[in-house]
């Protein structure tokens, strides 16, 4: 018997590690060359960020392998492996993609702007490769324990990588402060995690929700029952951990001063990568609550809880924006805003997949997801270009306030033209990505409107905070594009590898405002995911 | 030439232009110049090919083409043009090359300069020739952007404030639209709910043909026609949101200042009489008084801040809030009592003013903004008490001036005055008090622009400062004007050439509204509702009643159009 399970755990684990955990593997893989590379003097002759690109082109390529296997049998079923720890979906498929994809451009972005010098590099690209890790597991998690797992390897090197500039104070001051956020959102969310597991009887978050109609007493699931409403603490506490990945409001304080603290790379590389793992958690966690009609008030009230929260974030957010100087400052609160924005899809989401009609639903909510997942796309290349132009302008002026960004139109058109690009796409004006996402989210909560008004509130909230947003990103416009630059402001000059790297992030958010086969495309895979996170309800 | 390509050209070929120029030397002024002078010239002649394919005789939507953009949304590249959008398509080309020519004015950043102003003319066609309403949309916000930077780098000394208001306004009245845009998107039927603005209006007015339901109940089109509404008011601009166009338009430079008068402002009454009126005609009828009542107010609020103004600019800014009041009057016209229109031929004839008016207005106002741009160019301020005697130091301009100041005053001949009346005269059947109120509202124009004409060019001689860079008109500037001139002209003697092309359109407009009344009012059984169809489709012919059991509403939509056929057909004999 023993032997059974032996040889079980070793055919689901050998068989999984090839076909579901690829990416996976190929960059623990890379870590380990990278650091063999330093102890064998290696990376004297081959840069560290060639095999850094190289295990991350490779745990890309190995995702797409996975995608293209999804796509071409449409319809198999989704798994879980390594003892339903782990689920295998078009969903985490999706976010494997997306992080290997971001981790290119990052490391390229690294290259490019020259943190870290060569003497780090082994060190800073483990810490960076480690963390996607996290992260891509944080996107396929079935179990509670996954659940923490995946948020702490993701948490453990950002910690590392924010105080990465070590003879700056304020990059250790920020580490610090980010550690001791870290560890207690991280304990408590441990707590959470017991308290869920310990009533449930179950770390397996597709069964939370059947668990839970069966131990609430008289299956109601209403807050009477003593058994719901330690799971509902359960939840709350659950959520803090995830909220304080996603910086919302209050769970947020750390986010501004890690930003600021940490070089422009690492901020833009924790403000969208950790960002998409964390809405990929939260998503399935949701979805593992909900579904049937016995928790279906507790959900749906979650839900709009999430949207309250959304509100507040968003609002807060860019109203905190609004006096900033310090531009990583600045983006740090558009971060918070839309980690708002984008939460606003998931309350959405909760709130229709537990109203009465969720079968007629379907396409919606398949929409929803979609709309949530090509927000995150699209906030990909837009945040990551405002970061890189902020990294590469800071090596020039060695500054990073809105000031040194006067007038740098007529010194540095491509930058400029980046950065405008990008702000107006994170404002969602069209023709540009970000607006064909906020647009699906906005879709998304007015559908859900109809089945609750608060959504409602949070459309209007939603729609306000677009014309409140306005006034900073035109802050940094208009310093560009208006004003003169000041006469001993150090000049910028424009390598050409650098204009070639941030073009093709202000063309690939134009692009997915405009394309009709690019935005169709990812509208359609991403409706599929969100159908394929959807089968743990097993409509 | 292929419709598609036709179309397309005409929106996208001054963002080409855009394209193209940025690879020009910024230091070969002469060349940018000329080139995009070519390309506005060429968007220009597009636009006329477009109006000698416009068939007169037929209905709806002319060169209707679609293509697939986002299908899992169901948005389409859907473009196409009908009587009402026509008139304003080449309104835009036309206001666009003259701005063009007055941009030599322009002294600084002129690569950039040229390439934004292409791409503001590309969305401006844009909004005009799309019939999705995700990509009408998408243009509308479009516009934005290059306006946002034309007057915030190239416009006066608080560029900066004028530019954030203007972009904050239109952006905030964008997302009133949005909601709007997913109120109507949602309700349009089951899972194939579309963004096609013909199908919405069809399924909102019961059309037999319509493809597409709509399950907008009475409160929820009210709802929606004022989010409409107001996202609309704010770009027309009406009370109490218009407060961002003075500043915009003293702040911005002078070919903008016209395209701001001339083009921009047309969009909000464009966007009324496409998306707002249409697809919403129960929130329409319900607020019809609103409508109405705003009008009056922008018109008589707008005359009385004209006149108090001391800025020459200003003053010709609020003469247009004042001006716009009566394309909202002219719309909002419809007479309901007892569920049943009353002369629907006074409010077809409201509608044609309110589009007389906004094309006139196109104009003359243009051509005062270039007025008054071409004094500022000399004597650099705009001070009302501190001109004077301009009539005898520059007599051409001084003529032009008068001249166009005269079309925006409505000076019987000129192309003010007939929309005026076809308002005032339409406004009368709808409310004696307010027709007189807005008519009164002509003295006070009179009164503002007579005293500003007074100010500047009479007088004795001209004591301001910068005296002896006072120099005649150039041949540039003339052009400009005496082009504006004559049209103003030519549209006050003539007006039939623009009414001709828009009255089926109208015509149909106001029959299709009153059944989309009639069947969110629930008077018109399923019966009737056919006939409903029939009938407007006959009326669309101009064919006579068949049926004798049609209901009263339908007989005076008949009657509606006739009267209003005959009335064209007065003009045109009226006319040699």
């Amino acid at each position: 018997m023993f032997s059974d399970l032996l040889n079980k755990l070793n055919s689901d684990t050998t068989g999984s590690l090839q076909h579901h955990f690829g990416a996976e593997l190929w960059l623990s893989v890379t870590i380990v060359v990278m650091l063999l590379f330093r102890l064998l003097s290696l990376d004297r002759f081959v840069p560290t960020f060639i095999v850094a690109l190289v295990g991350a082109a490779a745990a890309g390529w190995a995702a797409f392998g996975q995608f293209s296997e999804i796509v071409a049998a449409d319809g198999v079923a989704p798994l879980t492996f390594f003892g339903d720890m782990l689920r295998h979906d078009l969903f985490s498929v999706f976010f494997r993609i997306f992080l290997a994809l971001f981790l290119i451009l990052t490391i390229a972005l690294t290259v490019l702007t020259g943190i870290p010098d060569n003497e780090d590099a082994p060190d800073f690209y483990s810490l960076l490769l480690g963390a996607t890790i996290g992260m891509m597991i944080m996107a396929s998690a079935n179990n509670l324990l996954m659940l923490f797992l995946g948020v702490e390897m993701a948490s453990v090197p950002s910690y590392a990588m924010v105080g990465f500039l070590k003879g700056r104070k304020p990059s250790s001051e920020a580490a610090l402060k980010y550690v001791v956020y870290g560890a207690g959102a991280a304990g408590v969310m441990l707590y959470g995690i017991s308290l869920v597991a310990g009533v449930l009887g179950t770390g397996d978050m597709s069964l939370m929700a059947e668990r839970l109609s069966i131990v609430a007493e008289s299956g109601s699931a209403g807050f009477g029952d003593p058994e719901v409403r330690t799971v509902a603490l359960g939840v709350m506490l659950v959520m803090v951990g995830l909220a304080f990945k996603l910086s919302l409001v209050p769970f947020h304080f750390w986010c501004p001063d890690a930003f600021e603290g940490a070089s422009a790379e690492v901020a833009g590389f924790l403000s969208v990568a950790s960002k998409a793992g964390a809405f990929a958690l939260l998503v399935r966690f949701c979805i593992g609550l909900s579904g049937v009609p016995a928790t279906a008030e507790l959900m749906t009230a979650f839900g709009i809880g999430l949207g309250a929260i959304a509100c507040v974030t968003a609002t807060f957010g860019n109203l905190a924006a609004y006096t900033q100087r310090n531009i990583k400052r600045l983006l740090a609160y558009s971060t918070i805003a839309h980690a708002g924005y984008m939460l606003m899809a998931v309350a959405a989401l909760l709130v229709m997949i537990n109203s009465g009609s969720a079968k007629a639903l379907t396409h919606d909510i398949n929409a929803c997801i979609g709309g949530l997942l090509y927000y995150l796309a699209v906030y990909l290349f837009m945040n990551l270009g405002a970061f890189a132009v902020v990294a590469l302008v800071r090596n020039y002026t060695f500054n990073e306030d809105v000031d040194s960004f006067k007038g740098l139109i007529g010194q540095s058109p491509a930058l400029c033209i980046t950065m405008l690009v990008c702000l107006f796409s994170l404002i969602g004006v069209p023709p540009f990505g970000g607006w064909v996402g906020k647009f699906m989210i906005f879709a998304s909560v007015y559908k859900a409107a109809q089945l609750h008004w608060a959504m409602y509130v949070v459309l209007a909230v939603g729609g306000l905070n677009t014309v409140f947003s306005v006034f900073y990103y035109l802050r940094i416009i208009r310093a560009m594009v208006l004003e003169e630059r000041p006469a001993d402001a150090p000049s910028v000059k424009l390598p050409s590898m650098e204009g070639y790297y941030v073009c093709v992030l202000a063309g690939m958010v134009l692009l997915l405002g405009l394309a009709p086969g690019l935005v169709n495309g990812l509208t359609a895979i991403a409706s599929k995911a969100g159908d394929s996170v959807m089968a743990v309800i097993g409509r | 030439m292929n419709d598609t390509f036709l179309l397309s050209a005409i929106i996208f070929l001054p963002a080409v232009g855009a394209l193209l120029l940025s690879a020009l030397d910024s230091k070969a002024v002469d060349a940018i110049r000329m080139f995009s002078l070519g390309i506005t010239i060429a968007t220009f002649a597009l636009t006329l090919m477009l109006w000698s394919k416009f068939d007169y005789e037929a209905t709806g939507i002319q060169m209707h083409v679609a293509y697939e953009w986002i299908p899992t949304w169901n948005i389409f590249y859907r473009l196409g043009f009908d009587g009402i959008s026509l008139p304003l398509i080449i309104l835009t080309s036309f206001v666009s090359m003259l701005a063009c020519v007055a941009s030599w004015s322009i002294n600084k950043l002129h690569k950039g300069y040229f390439i934004l102003f292409l791409l503001l003319e590309t969305g401006m066609l844009g909004v005009f020739l799309s019939l999705d309403f995700f990509l009408f949309f998408v243009f509308w916000e479009v516009m934005l952007l290059p306006m946002y930077f034309l007057i915030g780098v190239w416009g006066g000394p608080r560029k900066e404030y004028a530019a954030i208001k203007f972009f904050l306004y239109t952006l905030a009245g964008g997302v009133l639209m949005l909601i709007a845009m997913l109120m109507l998107y949602f309700a349009s039927g089951g899972t194939t709910e579309s963004f096609n603005l013909i199908e919405l209006a069809k399924a909102a007015s019961g059309a037999a043909d319509a493809k597409l339901t709509s399950t907008l109940s009475g409160s929820m089109q009210v709802t929606a026609f004022v989010l409409l509404f107001i996202g609309f008011a704010i770009k027309l601009p009406a009370f109490p949101v218009h407060t961002w166009l003075p500043d915009a338009h003293v702040e911005a430079p002078t070919p903008i200042s016209m395209i701001l008068a001339g083009v921009l402002l047309k969009l909000g009454g464009y966007g009324i009489i496409r998306i707002a009126f249409p697809l919403c005609p129960y929130g329409a009828a319900q607020a019809a008084y609103f409508v109405v009542a705003i009008g009056v107010i922008s018109l008589i609020y707008g005359a009385f801040a004209a006149l108090a103004q001391t800025d020459f600019k200003r003053m010709v800014a609020y003469s247009s809030v004042s001006h716009m009041g009566y394309v909202l009057i002219g719309l909002g016209v419809w007479k309901i009592v007892d569920s049943a229109t009353i002369n629907a031929n006074m409010w077809l004839m409201g509608i044609n003013g309110a589009m007389f008016q906004m094309v006139a207005h196109g104009v003359s106002s243009a051509g005062m903004f270039f007025m008054v741009g071409v004094i500022y160019d000399r004597v650099h301020h705009r001070d009302l008490n501190k001109f004077g005697g301009l009539m005898g130091r520059m007599p051409l301009y001084s003529g032009l001036a008068a001249g166009l100041f005269f079309a925006g005053l409505g000076l019987p001949g000129l192309c003010g005055f007939i929309g005026e009346i076809f308002v005032v005269l339409s406004a009368w059947n709808y409310s004696p008090m307010l027709a007189i109120v807005s008519a009164s509202g002509v003295i006070l124009t009179a009164g503002y622009i007579l005293w500003a004409l007074q100010r500047v060019y009479l007088g004795a001689e001209y004591t301001g400062p910068h005296s002896e860079d006072i120099t005649p008109i150039n041949a540039r500037e003339a052009t400009v004007g005496g082009i504006l001139l004559a049209f103003a002209i030519f549209l006050g003697v003539y007006p039939a050439v623009v009414f001709n092309v828009m009255k089926k359109s109208t015509s149909e407009l106001v029959t299709s509204m009153q059944a989309g009344y009639a069947k969110a009012e629930g008077t018109v059984t399923a019966g009737d509702e056919a006939a409903a169809g029939e009938t407007q489709e006959e009326a669309a012919v101009l064919s006579e009643p068949k049926n004798d059991d049609i209901p009263p509403a339908q007989v005076q939509q008949q009657e509606a159009v006739d009267s209003l056929d005959s009335q064209l057909v007065r003009f045109d004999q009226a006319v040699p």
